[in-house]
């Protein structure tokens, strides 16, 4: 599945339709197996894998960036407002539809951030990422002082309902499970596409040579800045998705430390491979759960070693494991 | 103007131990271009160490001026422990690479050290209160503080000075100051890159530490010390631009003032204050106020 | 014969140095013209206030009439000038027909964010360009594991995706071995052949300038110092004596 998902054929074919629907086709498979596994799973596997695939749209998000060339280490503020809209939504205009949460999360995210687009698409390297970082403990900092909406403890969510039907005790978390999945497969495979078009293309081009970018005709700024405006639709709609599961929202989404771990999934799937991102966000959530549960003092450590090996070893991320040659 | 008085004195205390920890920031950046993320963990580390040795100073009944020794010496120890194996058992493998890369190497650090501090110190907050009243209590006016700040003041000043002195008028120092200009350069005339790398991050994590020590009666030592720390010292580092050790003394008093002003006049403001700043520097002079790099923009 | 490319009153410092002084010259449609001179004599310096990259102090340069002095480098390549590098400006993680797909897309008006980069049409002309410069047969490899003749000629192939009206190559036989100059020149020349345009190339190696240049630009200290046909520019004394070396200078 992971395999074809992510890596168009090295012939080229006479047109590329084909050969996204056959990654179409996958992606509905992938999605379809794991619905019927959800079915049979215990309730804490469900959650787990949500989790992992709403916090891997926010990772996904990054993943358009690092294809250009530069790393954010602020997608937690994307994600919080994605979050914020639709715990706001919920509770103080009553909408509470799980399709419609995600996408007003992710359009607000969009709106939030695009007026920023434009100057970050000028930043490289360290600066970059600590602007975007400065962004995001801005948002932090309002989050946590703002009573009104919900200061330093968040408040919590209800339970949404599905287009019109108010969902059932026994199978609500079955049913975000679905819709958290359906949501991550769309985006995954509109990625794909995405990153296989003429302008994913220059983005990757804008990685390795930016002024050569520019003497062929290209815009590195206005590929930079749709990049950062697709991170945060894909942030926003991973924290309002998170936020539905969860039952709870709070400033801490936005903090430095949970960008940081957005980011570790990022570089540990690398920029080749969508479905390596939703496997890399997999296995955090794994890590992150198993770790709190036996050995509470000890995850973090894990994870750093991990990274290291990664950065070390696997410096184009766990994708570059199964994705043929160096393009893409 | 009681009011005035007020937020500058605690902005300038605010400052001060800003400042020592920024400044070993800074310096690391300077020489080996490393923004060190796990900073904050060594602050963090010199915080619990000085809680250990004012504990064991406090055991064997000695004079509570002692603590201030032990407090020097646990930041002292600190660096001659975890400089060389972190410096020699992992960064020196990554050298060269990405600036970003190192950033994300030295996150995977302060994960590491997270948990390391954990599992050496556990996870309930330490006190260390005994040498806050060392130096009784100022009256300014109508205000009174406690002369500890003060004297934290103090010795923000004289590690600015000795920090100052040793990169300019010694030897060693200005070797490093060409480090910093280009160790590619510095290397082809002979000098040790590898040993000038090795002092500069000792100093650095002495910095930190020193910083963590000192600081370590004001606070409750508590494992996420590390965390918010580190955050400042970005906004510092940046607000005053990378490697500039003027950049890091104006770029805390900016940070000390513009948080100690939120606190006093809008409160709401407090948290994002510092952010703020460092958002507009971003934005309009991204080098910082003292530019050393340049930053890579189209 | 309305010219192409018109430069007047060009000039440029760097401190002390002159890098270009009152340069004046108009090279029309069609023609292949070479520019000669030893380093630092102002070719590169000229060549790149032309892609926008500088910014005469004075002076204005025109593409077809309309003034290109202040645009970036972009705009003007969107006029219809492309160059190549003296070092191959190239995507050396990705694949050879990668890197015309990326000439390709960034020269493309009607950028997609669905349309596969590796579609039919793109493909065709990569391929095509390809066939022209010989490269076909290393279409999969990784650029930065070919030799540096191979990336000379990928760096020219790449400058033509965009079918540009004017033509710079920066030293196109500069790093390759003396018998490889001639086979490659001949290479370039003939993929150009096909094609209405102006090319202006920098180069040092005499034969090649006499063989394939209809025109010799000269230049010196910034100046110009000769142009006309090869036959007569190459024999003049200033030539002779500041870029060829054939006369002693005093």
């Amino acid at each position: 599945m992971a395999a074809v998902m992510n890596s168009l054929p090295a012939k080229p074919s006479a047109s590329a339709l084909p050969a996204h629907g056959r990654t179409v086709a996958l992606g509905v498979l992938a999605f379809a197996v794991l619905a019927v596994v959800g079915f049979f799973s215990p309730k804490w596997l469900t959650f787990l894998i949500t989790m992992a695939a709403a916090n891997g749209l926010v990772s996904l998000g990054i993943v358009c960036l690092m294809r250009g060339g530069v790393v954010p280490f602020g997608q937690g503020m994307v994600f919080a407002i994605g979050g914020y809209t639709a715990a706001l939504m919920f509770n103080k205009l009553g909408f509470t539809d799980a399709l419609g949460l995600p996408l007003a999360g992710g359009l607000v995210a969009v709106l939030i951030a695009a007026p920023f687009a434009p100057l970050l698409s000028r930043y490289r390297g360290i600066f970059f990422a600590m602007l975007t970082l400065a962004l995001s403990m801005v948002t932090y900092g309002l989050l946590m002082k703002l009573d009104m909406l919900g200061g330093s403890d968040g408040f919590n969510v209800g339970r949404p309902t599905l287009l019109g039907q108010k969902l059932p005790d026994a199978r609500v978390g079955y049913i975000l499970y679905l819709v958290t999945l359906g949501v991550a497969t769309v985006m995954g495979l509109l990625a794909r596409v995405y990153f296989d078009s003429t302008r994913g293309l220059v983005t990757l081009a804008v990685r390795e040579n930016e002024l050569r970018v520019e003497y062929l005709g290209g815009s590195v700024r206005q590929a930079m800045a749709i990049n950062f405006v697709l991170a945060a639709f894909c942030g926003g709609l991973g924290g309002a998705l998170v936020v539905m599961s969860l039952g709870h929202i709070e400033p801490n989404f936005s903090f430095w430390t949970t960008s940081g771990e957005f980011v570790f999934v990022a570089i540990l799937a690398g920029w080749q491979s969508v479905a390596a991102v939703f496997v890399a966000s997999t296995v955090l959530e794994v890590v992150r759960s198993f770790s709190s549960a036996y050995f509470p003092n000890t995850w973090q450590l894990a994870l750093g070693l991990f990274l290291l090996f990664v950065i070390r070893f696997l410096p184009k991320g766990i994708g570059s494991l199964w994705t043929k040659g160096s393009t893409k | 103007m009681n009011e005035v008085f007020t937020i500058l004195i605690d902005g300038l205390t605010y400052a001060s131990w800003l400042f020592i920890v920024a400044l070993g920031l800074t310096l690391v950046f300077g020489v080996l271009k490393i923004l060190n993320i796990a900073h904050g963990s060594f602050y963090a580390l010199g915080a619990y160490a000085a809680a250990s040795f004012v504990g064991w100073g406090a055991s064997m009944q000695w004079a509570p001026a002692y603590s201030l020794v032990a407090m020097l010496l646990a930041a002292v120890v600190v660096a001659a422990v975890v400089a060389p194996l972190t410096e020699r058992g992992l960064l020196r493998f990554f050298y060269g690479r990405d600036e970003v890369l190192l950033v994300l190497v030295t996150y995977a650090m302060f994960l590491i050290l997270e948990d390391v501090t954990k599992l050496v110190w556990g996870a309930n907050p330490y006190y260390v209160s005994e040498p806050y009243s060392l130096f009784g209590n100022v009256h300014v006016g109508v205000q009174t503080w406690v002369g500890y700040d003060f004297a934290l003041v103090a010795l923000a000043v004289v590690v600015g000075l000795l920090v100052w002195w040793g990169l300019n008028r010694t030897r060693q120092g200005k070797v490093m100051l060409a480090v910093i200009h280009s160790a590619e350069i510095a290397a082809s005339m002979g000098v040790n890159v590898s040993r000038v790398y090795m002092l500069a991050f000792s100093v650095g994590i002495f910095l930190a530490a020193l910083g963590g020590a000192f600081t370590a009666p004001m606070i409750s030592v508590q494992p996420g010390v590390s965390v918010g720390v580190i955050i400042v010292s970005f906004a510092v580092v940046i607000i005053g631009g990378l490697g500039s050790i003027e950049g890091a003394a104006v770029g805390a008093l900016i940070v000390g003032l513009a948080r100690s002003l939120a606190v006093h006049t809008a409160p709401v403001a407090e948290l994002f204050s510092i952010y703020i700043v460092m958002a507009v520097v971003l934005m309009f002079r991204p080098e910082g106020l003292f530019q050393r790099t340049q930053a890579r923009k189209i | 014969m309305t010219a192409l490319l018109e430069a007047r009153g060009v000039n440029k410092r760097f401190g002390a140095v002159v890098a270009a002084a009152d340069i004046d010259i108009s090279i029309a449609a069609g023609e292949r013209v070479s520019l000669i001179g030893s380093n630092g004599a102002g070719k590169t310096t000229f060549v790149n206030m032309i892609t926008g990259y500088l910014k005469p102090d004075e002076g204005r340069i025109t593409l077809d009439g309309r003034d290109i002095t202040p645009l970036a480098p972009r705009a003007i390549t969107r006029l219809g000038v492309a160059r190549s590098f003296q070092i191959p400006q190239l995507y050396g993680d990705l694949s050879v027909l990668d890197n015309m797909l990326v000439a390709n897309a960034c020269h493309d008006q009607a950028l997609s964010f669905w349309q596969p980069a590796r579609r039919a049409s793109a493909l065709d002309r990569a391929d095509a360009l390809l066939e022209r410069f010989r490269l076909a047969e290393h279409r999969e490899r990784r650029v930065a594991e070919l030799p540096g003749g191979i990336r000379k000629l990928l760096d020219i192939a790449m400058a033509l995706t965009a079918a540009p009206k004017l033509l710079l190559l920066d030293e196109p036989t500069s790093g390759v071995s003396a018998e490889e100059k001639f086979p490659m020149m001949e290479t370039i020349m003939s993929a150009l052949g096909q094609e209405a345009m102006t090319v202006l190339f920098v180069e040092h190696d005499m034969d090649i300038v006499e063989r394939y240049a209809s025109r010799v630009v000269a230049f010196y200290s910034g100046r110009i110092i000769a142009d006309g046909v090869p036959g007569e520019a190459l024999a003049t004394d200033d030539v002779r004596r500041y870029v060829t070396g054939e006369l002693l200078q005093e």
